[in-house]
C-alpha cells in the first residue's frame, strides 16, 4: 500500500468525519449517547453500591445497536439519492478506499462519543478503588462491537436509497447478529446450533472482552466479521447495481 | 485524445449503446447531441469510469480507462447533468476537499482554489453552504471542480439545463475561456447551443451515432436540400398552382401569410436545379410580384429532425 493510496484515503476520511459534524446529527448522538448512558448507569449505581462498570457496559450494545444505523445511514443511501456518488467515484479513488474512508469515519466519531464518556471512570476511579483490567477492556470491545455494527449498517446503506431503510434494515441486522450469541437464544436452539450461534453473535465476544479477558480470537472475530461486510460493501458499489 | 471503440453498454437486455466509435482530437469541443434518453450521458458516464462498458474500449490519451482508471481519471474534469455537490459543505470547503483528492501539493491549493474562484466567478459566494446557492452559481461551481486540477480533458454533461437565458450565456463563455486549451465534449440538447460554441458535432440516437461533422458541412451531408423562400403578392390559389406547375419542382408549401393576397412559399426544387430565374419569370408573366426572395439551406435543427426520427 503506497504513501499515496493512504493519503487518499486520509483525505476522504477527513472530509466524512467533517460531514458529520456539519449536521446536527452528531450532537444528537452524542447527547443520546451521554444521556441515555449515565442515567441508565447511574440509576442504579446508587443502589447496588459497587465501584464497576459493569452494568454500564452491560448497557452500552443496547445503546450502540440504535445509535450505530443512525450513523451509517445515510452514509451511501444520501450519496445515491442526491446523485454526489457520481462525482465521487468518478475522481481518481478506488471503491475501496472510499468504503474505507467511509467507515473510518464512523469508527472515529463513535470514538470521539467514547471518549466523551470518559468522565464516567474518572468520577468512579475518583470514588473507590476502580479495577482498571475490565475497564479498557470493556472500552476496547465497545470499539470492535461499535466497528462491526458500523460495517454491517454501512453495507446496508449501500443496498437502498432511502435512509430510513438504511437505518430499520441496519438495526435489524445489528439486532440479530447481537442477539444470536446470547443465552436468551442459545437456551432456545437445538443443541448442535449453539456453539456456532455462539461464534457468531457479535455479543458473546464482547462480553469476553468486557471481562477484561483479551483474547486474539474474540480479536480476530471482530476483524473478520468488519473485512468482510466492508469486502461486500465494495463489490456492491463496484457493481453500481443501482440506477 | 479520447478515443472510443465500439463501445457497447447493456442494462439486462436493454441495450443503451450500441457499438459506438468516436475520436476525438486534442483541443477540440465536442458537441454531443441527441434527444433525451439517446445514451449521451451513458457515453459520459463509461469516459469518466463511472460505468464499464459492456464492450469496447475507451483510451484518454492511449491509456485504457478499465485498466489504468486512477491515471485516466486523473486526466479528466467531469461536470454530471444534475450537478451534484455536497449541499452542507461552505464553498471553499468543497474547493479544499476537490484539491486534496485531486492530489494538488499542499503549499499551493490555496494558490489554485483563488485562481479557479475567479476564473469562475465564485468570490461573492465563497464563504456560503452550498445549500444555498442558486442554479446558475451551483454551475459554477460544479465546474470549478472539474477545471480544479486543470485537466486536459472536460467532460460536461448538459451544463446549461435549467439555467436563465442570462446564465446560459455567462456559462457558455465560461465554458469557452476554459477550453480554450482543453478537450471539451459536451451534450445538449440544445440545438443554438451547439453552432455557438462547437468545432464538431456529434448526433447520436437511440445508441447510434447518427451524424457526425462540423454544424455546416452536416448540414450539408445530410441535407443537400436547398429550400426557396419567395413571397409574392398575388391570388394564393392561383399563385401555389402555377408554382407547382413549374418544371423541377418537387413540393411547395404555403408559410406565412402577410397581408389579403401577399404570401410566403417555400419551394423545394429538385436537386440540383436552379429555379430562380424560372420563377422569377413565371411570377412576371402573370403580372404579381415578388417580395422577397431567400435560398435557405438546412439548419441544424431540420438535420437534427432528420436524423432523430
Amino acid at each position: 500500500m503506497s504513501k499515496e493510496y493512504l493519503r487518499t484515503i486520509y483525505v476522504l476520511f477527513k472530509k466524512e468525519l467533517m460531514s458529520y459534524f456539519n449536521s446536527p446529527i452528531a450532537y444528537i448522538f452524542i447527547g443520546v449517547f451521554l444521556v441515555v448512558g449515565n442515567w441508565m448507569f447511574f440509576k442504579s449505581f446508587f443502589l447496588i453500591g459497587q465501584i464497576s462498570m459493569r452494568g454500564y457496559f452491560d448497557l452500552l450494545p443496547w445503546i450502540f445497536l440504535f445509535l450505530s444505523p443512525a450513523l451509517t445511514m445515510r452514509l451511501w443511501a444520501e450519496e445515491k439519492k442526491s446523485g454526489t456518488i457520481e462525482f465521487l467515484l468518478t475522481l481518481p479513488v478506488t471503491d475501496w478506499q472510499v468504503v474505507w474512508a467511509k467507515f473510518l469515519g464512523a469508527l472515529s466519531f463513535m470514538f470521539i462519543a467514547l471518549l466523551l464518556s470518559i468522565s464516567l471512570p474518572i468520577s468512579l476511579a475518583l470514588l473507590g478503588n476502580l479495577e482498571l483490567g475490565p475497564v479498557i477492556g470493556s472500552y476496547l470491545g465497545s470499539l470492535l462491537l461499535g466497528g462491526s455494527y458500523l460495517a454491517l449498517g454501512l453495507f446496508i446503506s449501500s443496498l437502498t436509497k432511502n435512509q430510513i431503510i438504511a437505518f430499520v434494515l441496519g438495526l435489524v441486522a445489528c439486532f440479530v447478529f447481537f442477539i444470536i450469541g446470547t443465552e436468551f437464544v442459545l437456551i432456545g436452539v437445538p443443541k448442535f446450533i449453539v456453539p456456532f450461534f455462539k461464534f457468531l453473535g457479535l455479543g458473546s465476544h464482547f462480553y469476553n472482552i468486557a471481562k477484561g479477558v483479551i483474547d486474539s480470537k474474540d480479536i480476530i472475530y471482530y476483524g473478520s466479521f468488519i473485512f468482510l461486510f466492508l469486502w461486500l460493501n465494495a463489490r456492491v458499489i463496484e457493481s453500481r447495481g443501482w440506477k | 485524445m479520447i478515443e472510443i471503440k465500439n463501445l457497447t453498454k447493456k442494462f439486462g437486455n436493454t441495450t443503451i449503446l450500441d457499438d459506438i466509435s468516436l475520436e476525438v482530437k486534442k483541443g477540440e469541443i465536442l458537441g454531443f447531441l441527441g434527444p433525451n434518453g439517446a445514451g449521451k450521458s451513458t457515453t459520459m458516464k463509461i469516459i469518466t469510469s463511472f460505468w464499464t462498458p459492456t464492450s469496447g474500449s475507451v483510451l484518454i490519451d492511449g491509456v485504457n480507462i478499465t485498466q489504468d482508471t486512477l491515471v485516466s481519471r486523473a486526466k479528466i474534469g467531469y461536470l454530471p447533468e444534475t450537478v451534484p455537490l455536497y449541499e452542507d459543505m461552505r464553498v471553499y470547503e468543497y474547493l479544499k476537499f476537490i484539491a486534496e483528492v485531486r492530489g494538488i501539493a499542499k503549499d499551493k491549493i490555496r494558490e489554485r482554489i483563488k485562481e479557479v474562484v475567479s476564473d469562475c466567478g465564485l468570490s461573492k459566494v465563497i464563504r456560503k453552504p452550498i445549500e444555498e446557492l442558486s442554479k446558475g452559481y451551483r454551475q459554477r461551481v460544479g465546474l470549478a471542480q472539474a477545471i480544479m486540477h486543470k485537466p486536459d480533458i472536460l467532460i460536461l454533461d448538459e451544463p446549461t439545463t435549467g439555467l436563465d437565458p442570462n446564465q446560459i450565456t455567462e456559462i457558455r463563455d465560461l465554458i469557452k475561456k476554459i477550453g480554450k486549451e482543453k478537450t471539451v465534449i459536451f451534450s445538449t440538447h440544445i440545438l443554438g447551443e451547439v453552432s455557438a460554441t462547437c468545432d464538431r458535432v456529434v448526433i447520436i440516437n437511440n445508441g447510434k451515432i447518427v451524424g457526425e461533422g462540423n454544424p455546416n458541412e452536416l448540414a450539408q451531408k445530410i441535407g443537400s436540400k436547398e429550400l426557396i423562400y419567395v413571397k409574392i403578392k398575388g391570388p394564393k390559389a392561383e399563385v401555389e398552382t402555377a408554382l407547382r406547375d413549374l418544371e423541377n419542382v418537387e413540393k411547395v408549401e404555403s408559410k406565412d401569410r402577410e397581408s389579403e393576397n401577399i404570401f410566403g412559399y417555400e419551394i423545394e426544387p429538385k436537386a440540383g436545379v436552379d429555379l430562380r430565374e424560372a420563377l422569377s419569370q413565371t411570377v412576371m408573366n402573370k403580372n404579381w410580384s415578388i417580395l422577397e426572395f431567400s435560398k435557405k439551406s438546412m439548419s441544424l435543427e431540420d438535420v437534427f429532425r432528420e436524423l432523430t426520427k
